[in-house]
């Protein structure tokens, strides 16, 4: 792959962990309230997804999209001011964490609701279809979300109708804290497609080069007619679900297993029956940062110097966010009702 | 020029002159497409417009309705058609944790065209789990607005109204009323959607109503009228927002009021509509506000027991007459 969108994607990357690690520290200082879902260990989806798209293209995102905002474009103070919950949010301090929009770069919110994204990328997909446009909609969402009832309808429609939607599964093994052999009789997410005919496949989402080389052949294939398109990406989320999780429910072996390349021990075999084996969890294999620099490394497109200052880059980028986030105001209870009356022209009825 | 016309050609009417105005317009939901809609209120459009633009979809009421909301959100008019009430339920979450979130929670970026029309009421012995009225659960949603056109007029006014409008808009339309006749002049111009009509001017009691009782409501008014008893009929029109006003007017000549509706009475429209008349109203009252509302019973099959859960046009004048 050209050098060029490696750097691109290292560094952005490299933005997503210091920034979600940020976010983390400004949740214990009280900066961020509420549901706070962070992204290190899966940078390597959105990153890849997002660089292979066309700014064209729509984005809908989940409520653990900082990532995919930031990737998007969406200016990190933007993204910072949001989770301090202050006027110059992307969503005005409407939204928060949750939910992030940005309709001039198209990205089309971070859903709270899980098994949202898929109606409204179908919808906006249908918009696209009838006016016979070149654009695609990437649907994200977790292996969570594959059991609720709009998963099914949706695909069935977008099928149904050749719509252009390229579906997203951000397999990270768990809905919260129940782990997929839990949740899913058939674990495989990307195997529920086939009931829709939807050609779909699995990639190694620890690998950003496999996920890009995807994503960027499904969407081809998308703009040539052939209709929906279903990524299931593996990854593993490093934290717990949110701030609020200590994501005790995981073995820690298991979460070391996916941090970095030590074999799992047998044990975890013996005492988790039906569990994924060994093999497959150290295929998954390290940090999926880790990964795309060493082999930035091997292939001399990259040297360590070069890192060191990309990571200085991003954490500057990451500190004047905190502080254009710090130093926006706090939105007015006036700018809450205008929000709500943006589409009556203002218009006070009662 | 006034033409006499059935309900759901008042409706289909609406539909294709907005259709054919713009084509971002399109329409959605089971059997609107082929078969001509199930009250024929998309009869005629499948033929003109394509399949595309009139879609007949699968039983997935979630799944078309949080449709109709990602194809607003990039500018298009969808006007989802829900077959019945008792089916909405199942796309709740479309119309309450999106259509109406998405424009908020976004801090205002996002416009909301979404119409969603919804048959419903208590039609013939269609027994409980088809002779729902979700008024009560869908006013309480902030950023909603819920026409319940009881005239072709207003069906057709309200409907292009809701198509034009850059809001999320129910549409309440009662099964026993698409055959109803009515005058329709289709070059009358339209009063605000939300704005409430005097049915009847009257000087005894202010009898306010909506959807099909408010018919009944006017023929009850018209037979006490004949005992010399004088009452003002309200239609509301609308039941998000209210238009208070109309009603507050009424009350302050009438000095009495009766609030009757089809749905259960607790928690009901009704009562929002008597907490805040009574509250606004209280120095022009000389009776206490009083509620004549369907039984809060699921509907029963049985004919009988299912016309005795709900006001009648008799059962609407004793409670005038209990009043004054």
């Amino acid at each position: 792959m050209e050098r060029d969108i490696l750097k691109a994607m290292l560094k952005d990357m490299l933005l997503a962990r210091a920034f979600e690690e940020r976010a983390a520290y400004e949740y214990t200082q009280g900066n961020i309230a509420g549901f706070l879902h962070l992204y290190p260990g899966e940078e390597a989806v959105a990153v890849g997804v997002l660089h292979a798209s066309e700014p064209g293209d729509y984005v809908v995102s989940t409520y653990r999209e900082h990532v995919h905002a930031l990737v998007r474009g969406v200016p990190p103070g933007k993204v910072m001011a949001e989770l301090f919950g202050r006027k110059d949010g992307c969503s005005g301090g409407m939204g928060g964490s949750m939910h992030l929009f940005d309709q001039q770069r198209r990205f089309m919110g971070g859903y709270g609701i899980v098994g949202e994204t898929y109606p409204v990328s179908t919808g906006i997909a249908y918009a696209i279809a009838m006016r016979n446009l070149p654009e695609a909609v990437i649907c994200f969402f977790g292996d969570g979300a594959v059991n609720q009832g709009t998963f099914h309808e949706s695909l069935n429609m977008a099928a149904l109708w050749n719509l252009p939607v390229l579906f997203i599964c951000e397999n990270n093994r768990y809905q919260i804290g129940t782990e997929i052999h839990r949740h899913s009789k058939v674990t495989e997410v990307y195997k529920r497609a086939c009931g829709y005919k939807i050609p779909a496949e699995q990639v190694n989402g620890m690998d950003v080069m496999e996920v890009y080389k995807a994503t960027q052949s499904a969407l081809l294939r998308i703009r040539e007619g052939t209709g929906p398109q279903f990524l299931e990406i593996e990854t593993y989320r490093f934290r717990g679900h949110s701030m609020a999780d200590p994501g005790s429910y995981r073995p820690k072996v298991e979460v070391q297993a996916f941090k970095d390349e030590d074999p799992v021990t047998v044990m975890l075999q013996d005492s988790i029956p039906e569990y994924p084996d060994a093999e497959k969890i150290s295929a998954v294999g390290r940090d999926n940062i880790e990964h795309l620099s060493n082999h930035m490394h091997r292939e001399n497109l990259i040297n360590p110097e070069d890192i060191e200052q990309m990571k200085k880059q991003v954490n500057e980028i990451v500190e004047q966010a905190v502080q254009y986030a710090a130093a926006s105001p706090e939105p007015s209870m006036d700018d809450a009702w205008s929000a709500l009356n943006c589409n009556r022209g203002q218009e006070v009825l009662i | 020029m006034t033409d006499e016309v059935l309900l759901w050609q008042a409706l289909n009417k609406a539909m294709d002159i907005e259709m054919a105005a713009d084509n971002s317009v399109f329409t959605m939901g089971e059997d609107v497409g082929l078969y001509g809609g199930s009250y024929r209120v998309t009869e005629g459009l499948y033929a003109k417009y394509g399949e595309w633009r009139v879609r007949d979809t699968p039983i997935s009421e979630g799944g078309f309705t949080g449709l109709g909301v990602g194809a607003a959100m990039v500018g298009m008019r969808p006007v989802i058609e829900i077959m019945t009430i008792n089916f909405a339920l199942l796309a709740l979450d479309a119309i309450i944790n999106m259509a109406t979130k998405i424009p908020f929670m976004s801090g205002g970026q996002f416009p909301m065209p979404l119409v969603i029309r919804v048959p419903g009421g208590v039609a013939k012995q269609l027994a409980a789990q088809h002779s729902q009225r979700l008024e009560h659960t869908l006013m309480n949603v902030p950023g909603l607005r819920i026409a319940v056109p009881s005239t072709p007029q207003d069906a057709w006014w309200q409907l292009r109204q809701a198509i034009q409008s850059n809001e999320p808009v129910i549409i309440l339309e009662h099964e026993l009323l698409y055959f109803s006749k009515g005058p329709l002049d289709m070059a009358l111009e339209a009063p605000p959607m939300h704005r409430a009509a005097v049915r009847r001017a009257g000087s005894a009691l202010t009898l306010i109503s909506y959807s099909r009782t408010a018919i009944l409501a006017q023929q009850a008014a018209d037979k006490l009228a004949e005992d010399g008893i004088d009452i003002e009929v309200i239609d509301l029109r609308s039941l998000s927002p209210i238009d208070w006003q109309t009603c507050i007017d009424s009350v302050s000549k009438t000095h009495h009021l009766l609030i009757v509706e089809e749905d259960c009475g607790f928690s009901g429209a009704g009562a929002e509509l008597a907490a805040t008349l009574s509250e606004r109203c209280f120095y022009e009252l000389d009776a206490p506000v009083q509620r004549h509302t369907g039984l809060d019973l699921p509907t029963p099959y049985n004919g009988t027991l299912e016309a005795a859960s709900i006001p009648t046009v008799s059962s609407i004048i004793n409670a005038v007459k209990q009043i004054i």
